[in-house]
């Protein structure tokens, strides 16, 4: 089995920037992503998702490490101030390298 | 004056939230049951409009727009001047109170209906009409001045902008359902009838459930958002509401259109606003104006100023008719 190794970024915020984010990190160079729901508390409050004021979301993106870092620094200048996100990397072995 | 029974159901929704019932309504009921009240509005407004020619409405139409704007820049000035608001805080809540409720002029419909008002079928195109114009005025209120806002230099781009006003959810179902109503007539939805028209009051009700667990959510905002906001969101609707009821007896509505208007111009959005100015005024506090349209003005229109406007309506009609 051949691996490689990869970044994970995880970014949760709010439901509504999906399109918007989802948008700059493919032109950012990612090569996918994955959205879920999620619910949660943080420094903003509690986000319950009981309406769409109030949903967040859970995005993934696998990709290399100069991506991830170009995504978290362009995040950090555009959206940390106004928005409620958290944003985290790790290390992961994934198969088939080059789709990421 | 017994309460309307949708009415009832926000009362519950509100006190399952305050005494942390066991109760949560899934976010994918949410959405369906707002993409089907905003769609049966306008559907049933459509077929209505289609029976008035359009050169009789659209002057009134343009009046209540014009005056409605008062609301926006008069609410923008108070919270900047008496309530030292930031000008992204004032321009987002002043958003919020320029645009409307269509649940809460869906109550109001309701209400009428129950008491055998009458009223103009076309002020729906009012509703369509009042939610937007608001919501640009709040984000060039924002930017520091009209040439930024044309330069679309802020967070937003004017083409980003006007997507997320024209193409939001809320403006863009009702003013879809308005022409479907329009072209169909009120034969061509008999066929859809069953589903948009006869269970709207059920639906409605099941929505203001949601709502009321939603506001129930928002009053913890209201200890942060302090005294002058607490007072703001109960006065403006007052005034507001006051303003249209004079507007709509002005430009000739019955005594049923008249309450509507009312309505319209006392009520606060807290579906396209809130989604329109957390793109496009991202700076501003969304506890503040939420906890204010949804958590004060939304239960105080529902519970006591749709009444309210109705009484104010039928006084003045009253009054001028005769002198």
């Amino acid at each position: 089995m051949t691996t490689g190794k990869r970044k994970l970024l995880t970014v949760i915020c709010e439901a509504r920037l999906e399109r918007r984010l989802t948008t700059d990190i493919m032109k950012l160079g990612a090569h996918g992503y994955t959205v879920s729901e999620a619910r949660g508390q943080g420094s903003r409050g509690v986000r319950n998702a009981a309406w769409e004021a109030s949903a967040n979301i859970r995005l993934e993106v696998v990709c290399e490490s100069a991506v991830a870092e170009r995504i978290a620094a362009h995040l950090q200048a555009h959206y940390y101030d106004n928005y409620a996100m958290i944003l985290y990397s790790s290390d992961v072995d994934v198969l088939r390298p080059e789709k990421f | 004056m017994p309460l309307e029974p949708v009415v009832l159901f926000f009362v519950l929704g509100l006190a399952a939230g305050l005494a942390r019932a066991d109760l949560k309504l899934p976010t994918a009921l949410y959405d369906t049951l707002s993409i089907y009240l905003l769609l049966a509005i306008g559907l049933k407004g459509g077929v209505e409009l289609a029976r008035h020619p359009l050169i009789d409405v659209l002057p009134q139409a343009a009046a209540a727009v014009a005056v409605a704007l008062i609301i926006p820049l008069a609410a923008f000035a108070v919270l900047r001047r008496l309530g030292h608001f930031s000008r992204a805080d004032a321009a987002s809540i002043a958003a919020h109170y320029g645009s409307v409720s269509v649940v809460t002029f869906a109550v109001g419909t309701s209400y009428l209906t129950r008491l055998a008002v009458p009223y103009e079928g076309y002020m729906v195109a009012f509703l369509a009409l009042l939610e937007f114009p608001a919501l640009l005025l709040g984000v060039v209120l924002a930017r520091r001045s009209a040439a930024e806002a044309r330069n679309g230099q802020g967070a937003l781009g004017n083409r980003e902008l006007l997507r997320e006003v024209f193409l939001g959810k809320s403006v863009f179902l009702l003013v879809g359902g308005l022409l479907i109503g329009a072209y169909a007539g009120a034969d061509g939805i008999k066929s859809i009838s069953p589903l948009f028209v006869d269970p709207f009051k059920g639906v409605l009700a099941l929505f203001l459930l949601e709502m009321g667990l939603v506001a129930a959510g928002r009053l913890g905002d209201l200890r942060r958002v302090g005294i002058f906001l607490l007072s703001f969101a109960l006065i403006t609707p007052l005034v507001a509401g006051t303003l249209g009821a004079v507007t709509g007896w002005a430009i000739g509505l019955s005594i049923g259109g008249t309450t509507l208007l009312a309505i319209l111009y006392a009520s606060a959005s807290y579906i396209a606003a809130p989604a329109a100015m957390r793109t496009a005024v991202p700076e501003a506090n969304p506890a503040l104006s939420i906890g204010a349209s949804l958590g004060v003005t939304f239960p105080f229109n529902l519970l006591v100023g749709i009444p309210l406007y109705h009484w104010l309506a039928v006084s003045l009609h009253t009054l001028g008719a005769a002198s």
